[in-house]
Formats: C-alpha cells, sequence, structure tokens
C-alpha cells in the first residue's frame, strides 16, 4: 500500500538537503499553479522534467505513479470544451467546442503534471520519516507532523485489519451486492474499523508512555548543508522569479 | 535508582473497568525483588494485562497502594520517572513500535530521556547489535515480520536500560526458532523480570519460580504447583485415547 519507489538512489537530486527540496516544491508549484500564460506554464513543466531527469528516476514508474491524475484529466477534457462559454473552436449540429474551454483544459493539464512531477522529483524521493522530520524543522507544527508519520505507520496495520475483517466476512459467505444487507454489512465493517483503530491509538499512546513521551519530538537525521543545496535554491528561486517577471511584464 | 531489595509493592489492590461490575483485580498484593525471574501463568481474563498497566500506571486502580523503588506513586506525574526504569513489552509489537525505521525507534526512548543524539545512537546500535538486529536499523517497521518486530520491540525498551522487565505474553505468535533466541537473550540478560505466558516450557525456560492469578489475585509458588506429566505408554506408537 505504502511503496517508497523511488528513495533509493544517488543523484543529485538525492543528495540535496531535504529542507532544500521541500522550499524549492512548494515554490515551484505555487508559481506553477498561479502562472496565466500556457507559454509560461510549459517553461514550468520543462522545469519539472529538468528536475526528474536531475533525480534519475524510471520513466516507467513515473507514469504508472501519475497513471490516476490522467483519468481526471480525461473527465475534465470531456466535460469542459462543451460547456464552456465563448467562441466556437470547432461547432457539430448543437454540440459546440469552445476554444476557451480548450485552452482552460490545456493549462489544466501542463499545470497538474506540472506539480505532480515537482513533487515526484523533490519530494517522493525522500522516505516519509525523513519528510516528517523535514517539515517538522521547517517549524511546520508538531500535530502536524505527528500526522504525517502516524498515518504512514499504521494506514497499512488499518488496512491489514480491514483485510482480515473482509476476509472473515467472505468467508462465512458474504458477497457483496447492491442490497441494503451489503451496505449493512459495510457499515458493521467500518464501524469496527473505527473501534479498531481508536483501541489501537490507545495502545499507541500507552506504549509511548511507557518510553517517556513528553510531547515532544525529537529526530536522529543529520543533513549537512552544503554549497550544492544554496545554488539548487538560487537556481530554483532565480527560475521561478524570472518567469513571473517575464509573464508579467512581457506577455 | 537505589540499591533496595524489593522493587515492586502492591498492596491491597482492586481494579475494575468502568461499566463492569467484574473487579479483574481484587485486593491483590505482590513483591518483585530484585533479581527474581517470575513467570505468570494464568487464564485469559484473569487480569495479567491490566496487573502490568497497573505497574506502568497505565490503570489507575480504585484502591490499595504502589510502591515502586520504595517511592509511593499515585498520580500520572508520580508515574513519569519509573516508567523509563520499568521496561513493559506490548502484547502486540505493532503498538509499541510507531516510527518509520528501526533506529528511529529505538533511538526514541533514549531521546526522551534527554540523551544527545550521538549517545542515543550509540545506545540503540549497541542494543540493537546484542539482540543481533544489527542489519535491520535502517529497516521499515511495518514491513518486518512479527519475530523481527518482537526483538526490535524489546531492543525499544532495553534503549532505555530499565531495571526491570514486564513482559506481557513475548512468545504469542512466534516460531520456536525465535522463541529459542528470546530464551537465550532473557538468560543473558542480568535483569529482574515478570513474564506472563501460557507457554510452560517457555516459562520454565527462562524463569526462577512460577505465579498463577485466580479471582484478582496472584497465587505465588506455595500455593500452587504447576508441573508436566510425562508417562509411558505400553501402547507404543498406536493411537489411544486418555480417560
Amino acid at each position: 500500500m505504502t511503496e517508497e519507489k523511488f528513495i533509493s538512489g544517488n543523484s543529485f537530486i538525492h543528495k540535496l538537503d531535504p529542507k532544500a527540496r521541500i522550499l524549492a516544491s512548494i515554490v515551484l508549484s505555487f508559481a506553477a499553479a498561479l502562472c496565466n500564460h500556457i507559454f509560461i506554464a510549459v517553461c514550468y513543466l520543462t522545469i519539472s522534467f529538468v528536475l526528474l531527469a536531475m533525480a534519475k528516476l524510471n520513466a516507467r514508474d513515473i507514469l504508472a505513479r501519475i497513471k490516476p491524475v490522467f483519468w481526471f484529466l480525461l473527465m475534465i477534457w470531456i466535460l469542459l470544451p462543451i460547456t464552456f462559454e465563448g467562441a466556437a473552436l470547432y461547432q457539430f449540429y448543437g454540440l459546440k467546442i469552445s476554444s476557451a474551454g480548450v485552452m482552460l483544459c490545456l493549462k489544466i493539464t501542463v499545470k497538474s503534471i506540472t506539480i505532480l512531477l515537482l513533487f515526484t522529483a523533490l519530494v517522493a524521493t525522500m522516505s516519509i520519516g525523513c519528510l516528517g522530520n523535514t517539515l517538522h524543522k521547517l517549524y511546520v507544527p508538531d500535530k502536524m507532523v505527528f500526522l504525517i508519520l502516524m498515518s504512514y505507520r499504521y494506514i497499512a496495520v488499518i488496512e491489514e485489519e480491514y483485510l482480515k475483517l473482509l476476509r472473515a466476512a467472505k468467508f462465512r459467505g458474504f458477497s457483496p451486492g447492491t442490497n441494503l444487507h451489503s451496505y449493512k454489512t459495510f457499515a458493521y465493517l467500518a464501524g469496527m474499523l473505527f473501534v479498531r483503530a481508536s483501541l489501537r491509538a490507545k495502545r499507541v499512546h500507552q506504549a509511548m508512555l511507557c518510553r517517556g513521551f513528553k510531547n515532544k519530538f525529537y529526530t536522529i537525521d543529520v543533513f549537512y548543508a552544503g554549497k550544492s543545496n544554496w545554488i539548487f535554491l538560487t537556481c530554483v528561486l532565480f527560475a521561478g522569479s524570472t518567469l513571473v517577471i517575464v509573464e508579467n511584464i512581457w506577455i | 535508582m537505589n540499591s533496595r531489595k524489593d522493587i515492586i509493592q502492591l498492596k491491597n489492590i482492586s481494579f475494575s473497568y468502568p461499566g463492569l461490575n467484574k473487579r479483574i483485580l481484587n485486593s491483590l498484593d505482590l513483591e518483585i525483588n530484585r533479581g527474581e525471574k517470575i513467570g505468570m501463568m494464568a487464564p485469559n481474563g484473569s487480569g495479567k494485562t491490566t496487573l502490568l498497566h497497573t505497574i506502568m500506571g497505565l490503570c489507575r486502580p480504585d484502591s490499595g497502594t504502589i510502591e515502586i523503588f520504595g517511592n509511593k506513586l499515585e498520580q500520572e506525574k508520580d508515574f513519569v520517572p519509573i516508567r523509563s526504569k520499568i521496561g513493559l513489552l506490548f502484547q502486540d509489537s505493532d503498538d509499541q513500535l510507531f516510527c518509520p525505521t528501526v533506529l528511529e525507534d529505538v533511538t526514541f526512548g533514549p531521546l526522551n530521556l534527554g540523551l544527545s543524539r550521538n549517545d542515543a545512537v550509540i545506545i540503540a546500535k549497541k542494543t540493537l547489535q546484542k539482540l543481533g538486529m544489527q542489519d535491520f536499523e535502517q529497516s521499515i517497521t511495518h514491513y518486518m515480520s512479527g519475530g523481527q518486530k518482537r526483538l526490535v520491540a524489546l531492543a525499544t525498551i532495553l534503549a532505555m536500560e530499565p531495571e526491570i522487565l514486564l513482559l506481557d505474553e513475548p512468545t504469542a505468535g512466534l516460531d520456536n526458532k525465535v522463541k529459542g533466541k528470546l530464551i537465550d537473550i532473557l538468560n543473558g540478560l542480568d535483569i529482574t523480570f515478570l513474564v506472563i505466558s501460557h507457554e510452560f516450557d517457555f516459562v520454565q525456560a527462562v524463569t526462577d519460580k512460577i505465579y498463577s492469578m485466580e479471582n484478582g489475585t496472584v497465587l505465588t509458588d506455595e500455593q500452587f504447583h504447576i508441573h508436566r506429566h510425562e508417562h509411558v505408554h505400553k501402547h507404543g506408537r498406536h493411537p489411544h485415547v486418555h480417560k
């Protein structure tokens, strides 16, 4: 369920300080999301490709990772062009495909793929534990960091418990269908899952208390601030701000 | 902490879960002295786990006194400092291992005790080495097998250098190989412990005396005796029925 395919690597990106990587991904994804012109959006897409190439990730794995977003984009491509107001690009009897709609679809497609690739290159290349610790260092509140780390650790356990319950139901002849009995059974399963999850949460908290937990989070990761981190961050900021300036002045 | 002979003294402890009439612990007395290795064998639901949680201050008794290292413990803040001196191994290792990697999990306790990052890592590595788990330092906890998780859970406790261990069914769900390893580890430790188990062979291999629980109280060696009954059959290998 929790795959960390991209964390093992020895590329320039992998060796960067996670702090620099997270900051760069935040800056670039905001800039990409807020830009208006398709040309600028394509520039950001190019940057994300460059970063992916620098991280030396397997192209097939990346495609598999971003597959879900294509379904979302497909829906947009079907709905937006025929429902958007504006000049018709193509008219087929009553069906009008608006050029503004197509443009919007194009922008959404480029931007969402850009942001996904940025995060794949910069954030998916660190382990979740490392991500949590880095967010902690970037002054994200403790509770939020705990939430991320604990969900990561226990989502697999909860999934296992769900599968166990489902298996037990199936062994007793349960086959899901569109009827009240099935809905009820799934509701029971969900309810039981909540009960088990909260009991487990209680036990985990007890275990933490037993080991001297005082609501404070310590980390053992050490990353050295090298020159490459600063060079990388400067390049990213320079590229981002150049694109913002270009868009605001010339386009 | 100090050289008192008695480490844990429970006197007249009663406990019942809210909403349930049955007293899980009923005027229970228990004394654990330094160097003792005690096994506890009792049926399910007899209150063994509740007893361990009471010692740790995770269940607050309705009446009675808890004295650990000579200090009377009543409130949450009384229990905080002694928890690092008592290592409780939970029944389910998944409850105990909550950090992403093994090394982070083992350093969690020492860091909470205020050790520096370097010292915590050194202690953690040493502890993992002692348990033969040094190759798993960077492993992701939830990908490990049940036996590996149990040993890591034990390492997380030993890393805090406790004076007494409370082990809640440490062999549950383990194969004979890991069980054997656990026996070797426990026998190699110079530490006081109380181990709850349903397995006679295991308890006999690691403890000096065996207690039991009945009606919410502890029965000591003198009050009962568990022994294994071995006998010879004249039927040889032929199947037969005991009556």
